[in-house]
C-alpha cells in the first residue's frame, strides 16, 4: 500500500544532512559546553556557531537567541518570564483566541498569579483586527502574544502591523512562530518583534530543541535557575547535538526555504481546489494568508476521528480538531473561535504538507479522500442542508 | 495490533467493515439517540418476528451513525449482539458486554457504548409502543432520560436535514 505522510504540522522527519551534522556531537565531540578543557571548547564552538546560524535566519543577533527544549518551553518562558520581570510596569497581558495551548495555558496560569489577561477575538478567517488590538492595549499592558502562523488553520497574521502598534505603545510583542520559522521569511527587526518562539522539529530538525529570541535589552526572568547556562536565562546542560541540528536546519532553510515554499504552495492550492469539489466541504483559514504547507477543511455529516482513521487505513497520515479526537471531548478552540459550530468542527481535517511530499502524494490523497468521505456519509444518518 | 494503538483490533475490524450498516425499510422499531458530550448521533432499526415458542426476537437490525471510530464500532457490535435475541435478552445487553466483546475501549470513549445500548433500548421501546405492548417501568424511565438528552442534541442539529426512516 502507498504511504503518504501529510501531517508535517505535527512533526517532520529529520533531514539526513541535519542528522549527519549532529552525529559527531554524540560520538566524538561530546564535551559539556561549560567545561573549560578542549572537549568543552569544541562543544562551545559548535553551540555558538549554531546560535549564529539560527539568529541569521530571522535577522537577529546571536546573543538574542536562547536555546530551550521545545516551543512549549519557549512560550512558557516568554509569557511567565516577561510577566514576572515586568510586574512593576503592569500586570495586563493580551493573547489571541487562536493561540496554541502552550500560550493559552500559561496565560490562564498567570491569571491565578494575579495577572489580567485579555483574549483578542479573530474574524472568520482567523485574523485579528489591528484596530481592536490597539483598543485593548492599556497603560498597564506589558505583553501582547499573537501566533505567527496558526498550527491548525495555518492563517498568517499581519505581524508587521502588530509589531508596529506594540512598539509605538511601548508594549512587548511575543509571537509563537513554531509553525512559521524556517517556512516563511521572518525579520524580527523589520517586524518589530521582541520575543519569538522557534523550534527545530517542525522544519526537519530533531525533537527536543527549541529557542526563544529575546530582543537585546529586554527584561525577562528565567524559568529554570541553576548553573547559569544560556546567558543565565536557561540553566541546564546544553543539548549540543540537538542545537547543532537546529543550526544545520537554519542553514539549510535559509537557502532552500523559498523554493520549498513555492513548491508546497503549488501542491497546497491544488489540494484545496480539488478537495473543495467534494460536496459540502469547506476551507478553514484564509485562502492566501496561510502557511505554505497548510490545508484545513471541514466536511458536513461526518466526524473527524473516523475520517483520520479511515485515511490511516489507506496509508495517509492527517489530523483533526474534532471533539472525539481530544481527551476532553471539546472541539478545537481555534475552530470555535472562527465561529464554527461544534458539529462543524466535528468534521474537520488538517492535511499539512512537507518538502518530501510529491505531486503523486497529492494525487493519491485526492483519489482516496472523496471515497472515504462518501463512505462515512453513507454510515451517517444526516443527509443535507448543513449550511 | 500494536499495544499503543488507541483502538483494539476488534474495534478497527468493525470500524473498517461495519456490520448491518444502513436502514431497514418499514422497520418495526426505531431508536434515535444522541450524545450531548461529543454530538454523536446514532439511529438503530429493528425488525421483529415471533419464534416458534411464541417469543418475539430481533430478526434484523441495522444502524446509521454520525460519530467517531468508537461510535461506529459499538454500533456495529451491538447489531451483532442483538440479532436473534429475544427482546428481553436484547434489553439485557449492557455497555460492559459491548466493551468486553470489542476487547476494550479507551476511557474517554466508553460513553459511546452507552449510546449503542440506548439506541437498542429505544428501538424496542418504539416497537412496544407501536404494538401497544405493556412497557416495564424501568424501560419507560430509561426512555424519558434518553429523550431528554436527545432533545438537547437535536436542537444542535436543527439546521440539518436527516435521512428518511
Amino acid at each position: 500500500m502507498k504511504k503518504v505522510y501529510m501531517d508535517y504540522g505535527a512533526t517532520t522527519p529529520t533531514d539526513p544532512r541535519v542528522l549527519k551534522a549532529m552525529e559527531p556531537y554524540f560520538l566524538k565531540y561530546y564535551g559539556n559546553s561549560m567545561s573549560v578543557h578542549s572537549w568543552g571548547v569544541k562543544a562551545k564552538e559548535a553551540l555558538e556557531e549554531s546560535r549564529e546560524r539560527v539568529a541569521s535566519l530571522m535577522n537577529a543577533k546571536a546573543k538574542e537567541v536562547v536555546f530551550t527544549s521545545s516551543a512549549t518551553e519557549s512560550d512558557n518562558f516568554a509569557l511567565k518570564g516577561i510577566a514576572f520581570a515586568n510586574k512593576n510596569k503592569g500586570k495586563h497581558i493580551i493573547v489571541s483566541s487562536i493561540e496554541h495551548h502552550a500560550v493559552l495555558e500559561p496565560a490562564e496560569w498567570l491569571k491565578k498569579q494575579g495577572f489580567e489577561v485579555t483574549i483578542l477575538p479573530v474574524d472568520e478567517y482567523g485574523l485579528i483586527d489591528l484596530n481592536k488590538l490597539e483598543n485593548v492595549i492599556r497603560n498597564d499592558t506589558v505583553l501582547v502574544s499573537i501566533i505567527f502562523g496558526n498550527n491548525e488553520i495555518g492563517v498568517i497574521q499581519d505581524i508587521k502591523g502588530i509589531g508596529k502598534i506594540c512598539r509605538e505603545k511601548g508594549v512587548y510583542f511575543h509571537s509563537d512562530a513554531t509553525q512559521a520559522f524556517g517556512k516563511v521569511p521572518i525579520d524580527v527587526k523589520r517586524m518589530n518583534i521582541d520575543l519569538l518562539t522557534i523550534n527545530a522539529h517542525k522544519v526537519y530538525g530533531p525533537k527536543g530543541v527549541g529557542g526563544l529570541y529575546v530582543r537585546d535589552g529586554i527584561e525577562i526572568d528565567p524559568l529554570l535557575h541553576g548553573g547559569g547556562h544560556e546567558f543565565g536565562l536557561r540553566s541546564s546542560t546544553v543539548n549540543v547535538p540537538g542545537i547543532v541540528g537546529f543550526g544545520k536546519v537554519a542553514e539549510i532553510q535559509k537557502k532552500e526555504m523559498n523554493l520549498d515554499a513555492r513548491k508546497q504552495i503549488k501542491l497546497r492550492d491544488r489540494l484545496i481546489k480539488e478537495t473543495l469539489k467534494i460536496e459540502n466541504s469547506h476551507l478553514n483559514g484564509h485562502p492566501t494568508k496561510r502557511l505554505p504547507n497548510n490545508t484545513h477543511f471541514w466536511f458536513a455529516y461526518i466526524e473527524g476521528e473516523s475520517l483520520i482513521m479511515q485515511l490511516d487505513t489507506h496509508g495517509i497520515a492527517a489530523s483533526t480538531g474534532s471533539a472525539c479526537s481530544s481527551g476532553s471531548l471539546e472541539p478545537s478552540h481555534v475552530l470555535l473561535a472562527l465561529g464554527l459550530k461544534h458539529e462543524e468542527a466535528h468534521g474537520s481535517l488538517r492535511l499539512t504538507l512537507g518538502k518530501y511530499n510529491t505531486k503523486e502524494d497529492v494525487n493519491y490523497v485526492l483519489k482516496v479522500l472523496p471515497s472515504v468521505v462518501e463512505r462515512l456519509r453513507k454510515i451517517s444518518p444526516f443527509k443535507g442542508k448543513w449550511e | 495490533m500494536r499495544p499503543y494503538s488507541l483502538y483494539t483490533k476488534e474495534v478497527m475490524k468493525h470500524f473498517k467493515n461495519p456490520h448491518n450498516m444502513g436502514k431497514i425499510k418499514n422497520p418495526d422499531g426505531v431508536g434515535k439517540v444522541g450524545n450531548p458530550l461529543c454530538g454523536d448521533v446514532m439511529w438503530l432499526y429493528i425488525k421483529v418476528k415471533k419464534r416458534k415458542d411464541g417469543k418475539e426476537i430481533i430478526d434484523d437490525v441495522k444502524f446509521q451513525t454520525f460519530g467517531c471510530v468508537a461510535a461506529i464500532a459499538t454500533s456495529s457490535k451491538i447489531t451483532d449482539l442483538a440479532k436473534g435475541k429475544t427482546l428481553e435478552e436484547a434489553l439485557e445487553i449492557d455497555r460492559e458486554d459491548i466493551v468486553k466483546s470489542l476487547g476494550g475501549l479507551p476511557v474517554p470513549k466508553i460513553h459511546c457504548s452507552l449510546l449503542a445500548t440506548d439506541a437498542l433500548a429505544e428501538a424496542i421501546y418504539d416497537y412496544y409502543k407501536k404494538n401497544k405492548i405493556p412497557i416495564l417501568e424501568s424501560l419507560s424511565k430509561r426512555h424519558e432520560r434518553i429523550q431528554r438528552v436527545l432533545k438537547s442534541v437535536e436542537e444542535r442539529y436543527e439546521h440539518v436535514e436527516l435521512k428518511k426512516v
